[in-house]
Parts: C-alpha cells; structure tokens; sequence
C-alpha cells in the first residue's frame, strides 16, 4: 500500500487539518514509512481471533437514566473562544 | 541545595508527623528550587499561591492528627491533567488560555489526601512523543549529563517534565500518564521510580485524552515505597469513568515486605532485541541474578507475539487519538485561528487545527484517521485489535504458568541528546517504547526502577511487569530489586 499525494489530500480533508499543496509530498512519504512499519502485522495468523475490545472482561456499569449533572451554563461557555447571548458562536453554516 | 527537597515521601511523612518539618517549610523549599530551575525546562505553570494555601491547611490537618501518608507533600502534576481554574493544555497550542472549570479525579483525591500543588510539568504535545520535544512549551531538560559534557540531554517523554522534576529534586514526587511507556521511559532516563498501573485502578477522568484503551496515570516517585503510597491516594473506583474497575484498593505500601522468596520471575526471549547495547543486555542479567539472590525463581519464558507490538500500538493509539481529538475545533475551549473574510465553519477547523496541533500530533491523527477511513478499517485497525488479542493472550498463558513478575529492560538505550532525532525517521522515535508498549496493550501493571548507571554515568533502568490487579506484588518485587541494586546516584546540579 502506497500514499500518493491525492491519498494525503484526502486523508488531511477528513481529519479537518488544512495542509498546504507544497506539504503533501513530504506528508505521503512519511505515512509510508509508517504504513510500511504496519504491515508487519499482516504476518500474524489472526484467523479466528476476537477483537480485543476491553483490557480486563468486564460489563459496563448502569444507572438509572436519570439527569446527574448540568445547570451550569455558564461554566460550559467560559472557555470558548466565541460565546454569544449563552451559546457557543461559531461562523455562518448555512447560506 | 535544600535538603529538604530531597526528602522522599515516606521520610518527609514522617517527619512531618513527628513535627520535625512543617508542610509550608517543605512547599516553600520546593518553590525556591523551582525557581532556580529554570533551565530545566520542567515547571511550565507555576502555582505558589495555590502551594501555600494548602501547605497551611495541611499542616492544621497534621497538627490535628491526619492520618493519610500524602498530607502535606509537594507534589508537582503533568499538564495532562485538568486542574481548576489553573491552565491544563496538555502542552498544546491548541488549548492555550484553557482554564478548566472542574478538577480532573487523580488531583481531587490527592488534594483531598492533604497533598500540595506546586505547579503543572512540561511534556510532550498531548502525550505524544518519546522526549519532551513536541511541547509547545519547549523542551524539558534532563538534569543528568554525560560525564562532563555540556550536550542537553532529553528527560525521555511523555512525562518527561514530571521526570526531570522528580530527579532534580525540584518536588517530592509527581503525577505521570502512560500510554505506551510515559511513564517508564522518563523514569528509566531520569534515574527515578515509575510506576503503571493496571488499566482501570486509576481514574481517567478528567485526564486530556490520547487513546482511551491504552492511557493509565501513576506515580513518578524517588523510591518504590513512595509509588506504593502515592499509588494509594490515586487509585480507586470512578463512577465517572466507566472504565474505572470497583475493586477495593490494598494497602500497597504494607505488601512490601522486603520477602519474595519462591517469587517466579520470567524472562522473555523476545526481548533480547539486536543493537541493544551491551550495557543493558548486561544491566538486565545482573537484575535476574539480583532477584535470585534474593530468593525468586528465575524462569525462561516467551511471548511470541512481542514484536507486533509497537505495529499494533501505532494503528490503535492513532486511531483512539483522531477521534479523541476531534473535540478541538475551535469552538468549545482553546483557540481559534484567526480567519479571512469568507471562511465558514470547514476552514474554521481546518486553520484551527493546522495552527494549534504540531507536526507530531497532526502525523498521528492523519495516520489515525487514515486506519479508520471506509475500506481499511478491518486491514488495520479490526485486524491490529486482534493482533492486542493474541498480545495479550500471550502473558495470560505465562501468568497461568505460575510466573508472578517479568523482568526486561526499560529502554533500548541511556537518554539521548535533545535534537539528536530530529532528522529520524518518526519510526526511529517510536522504537524507544519497544520494551513498554506491550505492558498498556495488555493492560497490566508496570514499573520502572533505577538499576545502574552506563558507561557515561547516565542512568538506566530495568522494567517488572506484574499480573494484572497486583500492583503489591509487583512493587513488592521491585522494592527488593531496588534494595539489591542500591542505586542512590543523583545528577550533579548544573542548573
């Protein structure tokens, strides 16, 4: 598996990371060399073997679905960058 | 140089219980050498006011009895960790000016223990990195040199300012994170003890995420009993993270009995890695024979599936990561990057998270999200969390063989020059955690305990893996690793 630069566009796109034109040769070539790092794992005979999903077996906790925290608007908005009238602000949307 | 600084928990606790030391002379101690260590570069927030205050409290708490063994220690916290109304921005640009609104639950239940804050500790960018050199902040030095050379050396990363604090006796102990060896590594490079605790004794919450299944906090502390004490105060039951397992917490400063005779203590094969220097390949054999001396069984194992590893680490880490960090867009904390007139919401994060992520961070999350993109989700990501299985899979069956602790080194090599891996390869960098990484893919504990000093007078380390829930056990077995080794080496002070 090899990334071109149209790949590195994409995947730059995706994460929401605005990489200029120039950057993305140098981009592609270091995701291969860490791709390539990767694909040692396609040696490893994983047929039949369960995703590990959690470090220890356990079941989640649960509660009752009830309110537990909150009221605090004010506290939520103190650390944005643009808060507005109690709501974060943020560019136009939509046209 | 203060004496007092110098104390470790268990000393300045009972000095202060005996009242020989006031918790206010401790703290303002360690605040006059914080201010002298500038050059280290490890204290990047500096809280004296907030230090004071609760070094007063604790000593009336002392004074009226308080039985917890971290009331009145200074304690240094790793960026890592939201503390109220003090900047927590994981050494990111992207968080600049984040005060948070609440107290991350390792912080609360160590203030509630009476312990002090002396300030938050450089590290590397969002924990990502291996020496400290991804921080916006800049770099955290290592207080040690070789020989007497000028070159700066790495503190090792991620908690790499919580290291370098620790061995310059800059606070008594500090608060460390662990993803794949941040906690481990700096401690091996550092000379100091660090501990990892099983994933799920210690609370996340709070904790700026990297990769959920992987990150555990402990302790970086000058001795084995001071982990086990500072361990004490951290862990426990979390109803606030889901993750966090409600088992009781032991007494783990009364398992160390000094007694592992009949321990089994296995090596494993798949360690013994070609360009290991010789040193450590030295260093390692003589731990075994130390720990045979003091009455374990050493035992010859394997874990087939060690060299998967770091492969395996670098598809999960990356992909938690990009999804952990999709929170920063500009919007809810942090900053925002300024924009041109026309730009909507897309190039608000796009410039956003361009400004605010360095190079390393944005490589992990591009890779991450490059794992998890429709068509390779189940060649990468489905296929390394199988891969974790059979990791893991491979210290069940050495622990059901009886085996109680693994020994292997902590680090590939004695810390290295800042700048020195500039121009590698990111792979290069990655190499650094091969012992380590294995330990947070299988969720078990492990500590990092100074074992001798290299050709240039640079410390290293050796690593004890334990069975999962036995930190006791496991600190029990280092507290006599660290007896035989008696390393009491400090760096000579530079700065």
């Amino acid at each position: 598996m090899s990334i071109d630069t149209d790949t590195a566009r994409r995947v730059a796109k995706l994460a929401r990371i605005k990489v200029e034109d120039d950057a993305l040769p140098a981009l592609a070539g270091e995701f291969n060399a860490i791709l390539g790092f990767i694909e040692q794992l396609n040696e490893v005979d994983v047929e039949g073997i369960e995703p590990m999903t959690s470090v220890t077996p356990m079941r989640l906790k649960r509660r009752e679905d009830v309110v537990t925290d909150g009221g605090y608007q004010e506290k939520v908005l103190a650390n944005a960058p643009d808060a507005r009238e109690g709501f974060f602000a943020v560019p136009k949307v939509v046209e | 140089m203060s004496e007092l600084t110098k104390l470790t928990i268990a000393e300045a606790r009972d000095r202060l219980r005996a009242g020989d030391v006031t918790s206010t002379e401790l703290t303002q101690a360690c605040l006059d050498e914080i201010e002298k260590a500038d050059a280290l570069g490890a204290f990047v927030h500096k809280t004296p006011e907030i230090a004071l205050k609760q070094a007063a409290a604790a000593d009336a708490r002392i004074q009226g009895g308080a039985e917890n063994p971290m009331c009145g220690i200074p304690l240094g916290i790793k960026d890592l960790f939201c503390t109220q109304g003090v900047p927590s921005q994981a050494a990111s640009n992207i968080l600049d000016g984040f005060k948070p609104e609440y107290e991350s639950t390792v912080t609360t239940q160590l203030w509630q223990a009476g312990s002090v804050m002396l300030g938050k500790l450089n590290m590397d960018e969002f924990a990502m990195g291996s020496s400290n050199e991804t921080s916006t902040y800049g770099d955290a030095v290592n207080p040690w040199r070789r020989g007497n050379e000028e070159t700066a050396l790495t503190p090792g990363g991620s908690s790499g300012g919580s290291a370098s604090a620790v061995a310059a006796d800059l606070c008594l102990a500090a608060t460390g994170t662990d993803t794949g060896g941040s906690i481990r590594q700096p401690a091996a490079f550092t000379g100091i003890t660090g501990l990892k605790p099983t994933y799920g004794r210690v609370s996340r919450w709070g904790i700026i995420a990297f990769a959920s299944s992987l990150d555990q906090a402990g302790p970086m502390t000058k001795s084995v009993r001071d982990a086990a004490i500072m361990l004490g105060a951290m862990a426990g039951h979390d109803p606030k993270d889901s993750t966090s397992a409600d088992l009781p917490v032991p007494d783990f400063e009364a398992a160390i009995t000094g007694d592992i005779r009949g321990k089994k203590i296995g090596i494993p094969k798949e360690y013994r890695i070609d360009g290991t220097p010789a040193e450590i390949e030295k260093l390692w054999s003589l731990g075994a024979e130390m720990l045979r001396d003091a009455g374990a069984e050493i035992v010859d194992i394997s874990l087939p599936h060690t060299k998967y590893a770091l492969p395996t680490y670098y598809v999960i880490a990356p992909a938690e990561a990009s999804s952990n960090l999709a929170r920063y867009d500009g919007v809810r904390f942090g900053r925002r990057a300024k924009l041109a007139q026309g730009d909507g919401i897309t190039e608000m994060y796009e410039k956003t998270r361009a400004e605010g992520f360095g190079a390393e961070v944005q490589r992990r999350v591009m890779i991450g999200t490059y794992v998890l993109s429709a068509g390779f989700y189940d060649a990468y990501y489905n296929r390394a969390r199988k891969v974790r299985a059979l990791i893991k899979r491979d210290f069940d069956q050495v622990f059901e063989a009886g085996v109680d602790a693994i020994l292997t080194p902590a680090t590939p090599s004695a810390a290295f020059g800042l700048g020195e891996m500039t121009d590698a390869d990111p792979v290069q960098m990655y190499l650094n955690d091969v012992f380590t990484v294995t330990v947070n893919l299988a969720g078990l504990p492990g500590i990092s305990v100074p074992a001798g000093l290299d050709g240039k007078g640079l410390p290293l380390g050796l690593q004890l893996i334990g069975r999962p829930w036995e930190e006791g056990d496991l600190l029990n077995i280092a507290g006599s690793l660290e007896t035989a080794a008696g390393f009491m080496a400090k760096p000579k002070r530079w700065w």
